[in-house]
């Protein structure tokens, strides 16, 4: 079964098309994989394989009757526990809501059952996606498969881990500020952040409502593209999505061509800062782009420098509003407080038992960033930083096509090296978060090892609003690029967990 | 709990410059509720109008109701107002049981509609013209019912039950800006106000209008200075006024109360005050403080309500007549004295009259049954009078009996109160109750020689001009015929009689 657990999305979906392997099948190899496994990667909070056995099933009846829902139609997939599931309790990494299961499915779940993808689980993260490493989930870290000692990435780490492990052939993910693509980074992935709007947020727990993105993190760029395009569209359950489709970005990645591709590299994140390994291989995307023939020029994003300080008033600001509704009340956890219990002390006790340390300090900084007499200095400030990023964006965007970045600073670092520095643990996200800050589409595509420490690099593609099969088609210039040189997706070369 | 001392009205109001503000929520009719699909409906079984977004679980999102939003832009033309090219909507954080979110999602900073004026005539007619701040959108909270204390209020209660049904149903706010210059008409104003908003919304057909079940609701800020002060005095708000008389009784009570403190050297405290209109006064509640921090943002999930210069235009093209203007109309068109007009418009009998005169009444007698036996029957029977079981169609159709000679006014009485006690349809009263004019002069020419047989004089003294001898027969007459008679007619019966 080690060919169907290493083969990309699209390859399971030509199997099943094919009628060379069921979609039961490939989903029994999965789960047999993830029973194994799990334990050394901690990718799944939940995994339910009759439930799962049961979805493949009707997706091989379906395709038996002539009736094939999508390109993915019976290829299985992990989703982040922070998208609410009607068959599988939704916790989003935090104890507040151990053993809750929602009345609803999100909008992005209803898609994947119509497009008859069997979720494999519910994959870990950090609590309420608030971190990088998935350190903060109440349910303890991900591993990441290139060196269980060190993390996975995050919020995402139980999606990265798990394809990069190949505990899943594909995957959902949320990004905020980078949890999609920064842990596609670290494992070697791919993974891709839409348009502010282009997906859904119906059914995602919000951390914060402006910055949320729902997207996906995936082999290979093709399968990145096939999984967005089954995920995209207008809801009307969510009003900031996009009223018009972007088109398919499967299309985008199929006819991509590197003739008259303008690529900006961004002076401000390009220099310092970054892990000597980690340069050398952003560089070498750069040499290889020039010498297939794409234009590259340096572009100039100031602005970009108050990117991290504007993020963290933000984010905490709105994700001290979403998560007040975490109160004991309709559901989720109840702890009584010792002695009379008043709504304000059970709803205190709750919130403090309930979250974890990270959580509390978003809430306690969003709170006082929203406080009357702060309000202009702190939030006010970060929405004016919000709008000089939109506008070097489209500066930049005038010159180039695409702009592309190192997506991380480092490779992945051990278990418990930044955990008690929250301010070490924010910077791993400087590149990936001006693309939340201005609603604009980000992709993370492997380019190589680093030398120093020998796990994986990965480089940012990012595109004007709206304009995603831009980012696709570049992102599937250099993915080519690299497989010329490989001969197959970095991924293939993650160490076998089973012998580890 | 002790009531606060007061200084009599009249002298409060000699002394002191009274300013008043109010805040009116109107509870809107829409069919779903603002920011989910649920039915917007009183009275269903608790928690049985919810769904993930008005309960507030995590990942449901909301989405503004079209309808809302329609009606909001109506009650902002009606009021005069500015028409927001955009208006987002904040949210209001704060924690509270009946709040699914803990945050209240309203327009804070950029109102739907702004900038308006409504005119408001008093009993008097004399009008004042009000001037509108703001009417923006918002939702309700859900319900507590607190169980086991004595008080059914929070404290001292065993628990508390929510029930979100009215969570997340469709409210506009309509705040006035400071209001001056009213005097000793103070309360009156606010009250004759509030009526006013609850009509335009009635007769637009944007809310239900009834203050009973809350879906018209005021604020009464109130504050005083002394006359000729620039600065204005510290203002109190009073909740909880959900009557025409309580907004009237509220104002007046929290001046009187104001004044007492102020001419005592005393200071009024910034705050939230209760009114209790069983026992005539109001009772401090929250002091209003800096811990008051909502913390407002402009609320993420939600992108800012941008209507089309056209869809207002529309919208506003299905205004109903102006109440003022209809008011002109239908005076001129009845021909009544401003104090007859008056004497309808305070009785809130516009529209009774109205249909009325439409079935084919004229005006006097239409103004006449409403504001005199109906009115009575009415308040006799404790409700109000549009809830009484007649409509406008029957009592044209009894004032044509009555015009046609077919019916005394006694008689019709007995045929009003024969529809009230259900006996059908005025024809169907008369027929039953035998209630008819005896039109058969041989019957009442029968009476009469009956009647004269035993007071033989009568007819002499008629005779000798003394015409009033004829009032004994017809009472004995009217009394044979039950009452049943035309009187008129058997007076001149009688008088034919002694030629
Ligand atoms: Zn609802």
């Amino acid at each position: 079964m080690t060919d169907i657990t290493s083969s990309t999305a699209a390859e399971l979906a030509t199997l099943i098309q094919t009628k060379k392997a069921s979609s039961v099948e490939i989903t029994t190899a999965f789960l047999d994989r993830m029973e194994s496994l799990n334990a050394k990667t901690n990718s799944y909070l939940h995994i339910d394989r009759s439930n799962a056995l049961e979805q493949a099933q009707r997706a091989d009846q379906q395709l038996a009757a002539g009736k094939a829902s999508s390109p993915l139609h019976g290829v299985p997939i992990a989703v982040k526990d922070n998208l609410t599931t009607t068959d599988a309790p939704t916790t989003s990494g935090s104890k507040i809501l151990e053993g809750w299961i929602p009345p609803y499915d999100a909008t992005v779940v209803t898609k994947l059952r119509q497009a008859a993808m069997p979720i494999l689980g519910k994959t870990n993260l950090d609590e309420f996606a608030m971190g990088s490493s998935t350190e903060f989930s109440a349910y303890g870290p991900s591993k990441n498969p290139w060196d269980l000692d060190r993390i996975p990435g995050g919020s995402g780490g139980g999606s990265s881990s798990a394809v990069s492990g190949h505990l899943a052939p594909i995957a959902i993910g949320s990004d905020t500020g980078g949890s999609i693509r920064y842990p596609a980074a670290v494992t070697g992935s791919v993974g891709a952040k839409p348009t502010y709007g282009a997906v859904s947020r119906y059914g995602l727990i919000a951390l914060a409502s402006s910055l949320d993105q729902i997207g996906p993190v995936a082999n290979t760029v093709l399968d990145a593209a096939l999984l967005q395009d089954v995920i995209s569209g207008h809801d009307p359950h969510d009003s900031t999505s996009l009223p018009n489709s972007l088109g398919s970005m499967v299309t985008a990645v199929q006819a991509a061509d590197i003739k008259g591709l303008k690529v900006g590299v961004v002076k401000q994140l390009s220099s310092d800062g970054f892990q000597l390994g980690v340069k050398a291989c952003f560089d070498d995307t750069v040499a290889k782009l020039v010498k297939a023939g794409a234009e590259v020029v340096e572009v100039d994003c100031p602005s970009f420098e108050y990117a991290v300080a504007a993020y963290y008033l933000i984010l905490p600001a709105e994700a001290s509003s979403n998560l007040a509704k975490f109160d004991s009340v309709r559901f989720g956890l109840r702890s009584m407080p010792e002695g009379n219990p008043t709504i304000e002390r059970v709803m205190a006790a709750t919130r403090e038992k309930g979250f974890g340390p990270e959580v509390k300090r978003r809430i306690i900084l969003g709170t006082y960033a929203l406080s009357s007499g702060y309000y202009d200095a702190y939030y006010g400030s970060a929405q004016k930083v919000r709008t000089l990023i939109q506008q070097d964006l489209a500066a930049a965007f005038e010159k180039v096509d695409v702009l592309i970045t190192p997506t991380a600073p480092t490779t992945a670092f051990k278990i418990g090296e930044k955990v008690d520095d929250p301010l070490a643990m924010y910077l791993n996200d400087i590149a990936t978060i001006p693309a939340n800050l201005a609603g604009i589409p980000g992709m993370s595509v492997p380019n190589g090892i680093a030398s120093e420490d020998g796990l994986p690099s990965g480089v940012q593609i990012l595109a004007p609003a709206m304009q995603d099969d831009q980012m696709y088609r570049a992102a599937s210039i250099i993915e080519s690029l690299y497989h010329a040189e490989w001969g197959a997706p970095l991924i293939s070369r993650v160490p076998n967990l089973e012998v580890l | 709990m002790a009531k606060e001392q007061l200084m009599p009205y009249e002298q409060a109001i000699e002394r002191f410059e009274v300013v008043i503000g109010l805040e009116v929520h109107v509870e809107l009719n829409t069919a779903s509720k603002m920011f989910c699909g649920c039915a917007n409906n009183f009275g269903s079984e608790p928690n049985t109008n919810v769904c993930p977004t008005c309960l507030g679980l995590p990942g449901s999102l909301p989405a503004v109701n079209r309808k809302a939003i329609e009606s909001s832009i109506a009650i902002g033309l009606a009021l005069d107002c500015q028409i927001a090219e955009s208006g987002r909507f904040s949210r209001k954080n704060y924690f509270y049981p009946d709040l699914a979110k803990n945050f209240q999602t309203s327009q804070y900073d950029e109102p739907i509609a702004y900038e308006g004026k409504i005119s408001v005539e008093l009993e008097t007619g004399e009008r004042f013209e009000v001037p509108i701040e703001r009417a923006h959108m918002e939702e309700d909270a859900g319900k507590l019912t607190h169980v086991g204390g004595a008080t059914g209020r929070i404290q001292g209660a065993e628990y508390s039950l929510v029930d979100y049904n009215r969570a997340g149903v469709p409210l506009v706010e309509i705040v006035t800006k400071p209001i001056y210059g009213a005097e000793d008409k103070a309360p009156e104003l606010a009250a004759t106000y509030v009526r006013v908003i609850r009509d335009i919304v009635k007769a637009m057909d944007v809310s239900d209008a009834k203050m009973e079940r809350g879906n018209v609701r005021c604020d009464a800020n109130v504050s005083l200075r002394e006359k000729g002060a620039e600065k204005l005095g510290t203002r109190t708000e009073t909740k909880n006024v959900n009557s025409l008389r309580s907004v009237e009784n509220a104002v007046r009570y929290e001046i009187q109360r104001q004044a007492h403190i102020l001419a005592a050297g005393g200071s009024i405290i910034q705050e939230t005050r209760h009114w209790h209109e069983d026992r005539g006064h109001t009772s401090a509640g929250r002091p209003k403080s800096d811990a008051d921090d909502y913390r407002y943002f402009p609320e993420p999930d939600l992108v800012p309500v941008q209507p089309s210069l056209e869809w207002i235009e529309e919208i506003r093209k299905t205004l109903p007549e102006n109440p003022a203007l209809r008011r002109k109309r239908l005076q001129e068109a009845w021909g009544f004295a401003d104090l007859e007009f008056r004497d309808v418009f305070n009785s809130d009998l516009l529209d009774e009259v109205e249909q009325t005169v439409a079935a084919g009444a004229s005006p006097q007698s239409a103004r006449k049954w409403w504001t005199g036996e109906l009115a009575r029957l009415a308040n006799a029977q404790g409700v109000s009078i549009t809830e009484l079981a007649i409509t406008p169609g029957q009592v044209a159709e009894i004032q044509k009996l009555i015009d046609a000679g077919e019916l005394t006014d006694r008689i019709a009485r007995d045929v009003v109160a024969g529809v009230l006690a259900g006996e059908g349809e005025p024809s169907q009263v008369i027929e039953s109750r035998g209630l008819r004019v005896v039109t058969d002069e041989g019957a009442l020419i029968a009476a009469i020689d009956k009647a004269l047989a035993s007071q033989p004089d009568v007819l002499e003294k008629i005779r000798d001009g003394k015409l009033q001898a004829a009032g004994a027969v017809i009472g004995a007459v009217m009394q044979e015929m039950r009452g049943q008679a035309d009187a008129a007619r058997v007076r001149e019966l009688i008088l034919e009689r002694a030629k």
